[in-house]
């Protein structure tokens, strides 16, 4: 019976020459999907909200809602 | 314990003697002591995937036709016939690496002394839900998260992402 000699060396770098690349490209993947799936969408929707913002509306509504303590409701 | 009362009946240069005497005195009268003891000062014999080579064969008490076939191993080993490899394979290991790696049925005793245990739990659990726990805080009732929840939307809690934003304050209900 003769197998062939299993390889000796070179081992590891064999296994990273395969996996880092895919380790790279996965990671650059993973941060892509991340910015463009939940930092972008978040900051157009701050942008969105601030376009139409009223602060001073907002204030009234939830001082007239009497949240309150340093201001009482319009009208008490 | 053992070893005081020894040590006081002994005096003092007998002492390891008497020591020894009352050791295998104990080993004869308990009845809790295990039968046959590992020396663990000699070289052991073990099966195992991850250190393939043990500190001693598996059968080192040879009879005399193991005898003649280690002596015939001493030669070239093309000499040796196939049945005769394999008696030697079987004379130095005790399983082959697919015999130690054979699936075995323990799992499912396993998995299922686990679910016995999540039962038992369980049961557990249950009786000390009503035995145990205090009465809920009065901020748990309907009334009281209603309050809360009006509240919260008063003071607009995160009214970009969050809460709030879910709110239609126009129409006065959920988005």
């Amino acid at each position: 019976m003769s197998l062939a000699k299993p390889a000796m060396r070179g081992l590891l770098g064999k296994r990273l020459r395969f996996h880092l690349p895919i380790a790279f490209a996965l990671s650059l993947v993973a941060a892509a999907a991340f910015k463009y799936g939940v930092t972008e969408p978040r900051k157009q929707a701050y942008a969105d909200f601030y376009k139409q913002y009223d602060a001073t509306k907002e204030f009234n509504n939830m001082r007239d809602a009497g949240v309150f303590e340093s201001v009482r409701p319009t009208g008490e | 314990m053992l070893h005081l009362t020894a040590g006081r009946v002994g005096g003092l240069f007998s002492r390891r003697a008497v020591v020894g005497l009352t050791n295998s005195g104990a080993r004869m009268s308990s009845h809790h002591e295990v039968s046959d003891q590992v020396d663990m000062s000699q070289p052991m014999y073990w099966d195992r995937l991850d250190t393939p080579l043990p500190d001693r064969a598996w059968i080192d008490v040879l009879d005399s036709k193991d005898k003649s076939l280690k002596q015939k191993e001493k030669g070239p080993w093309t000499a040796l016939s196939k049945e005769e490899k394999i008696a030697l394979y079987r004379l130095k290991f005790n399983h082959t690496y697919p015999e130690m790696k054979k699936p075995s049925h323990e799992w499912k005793t396993v998995i299922g002394g686990m679910f016995i245990f999540f039962g038992i739990t369980g049961l557990v659990v249950f009786w000390q839900g009503h035995y145990v726990y205090p009465p809920q805080p009065h901020t748990f009732g309907e009334e009281w998260q209603a309050k809360q929840i009006q509240r919260m939307l008063d003071m607009r809690v995160n009214p970009i992402e969050g809460f709030s934003a879910k709110w239609d304050y126009k129409n006065k209900q959920w988005k």
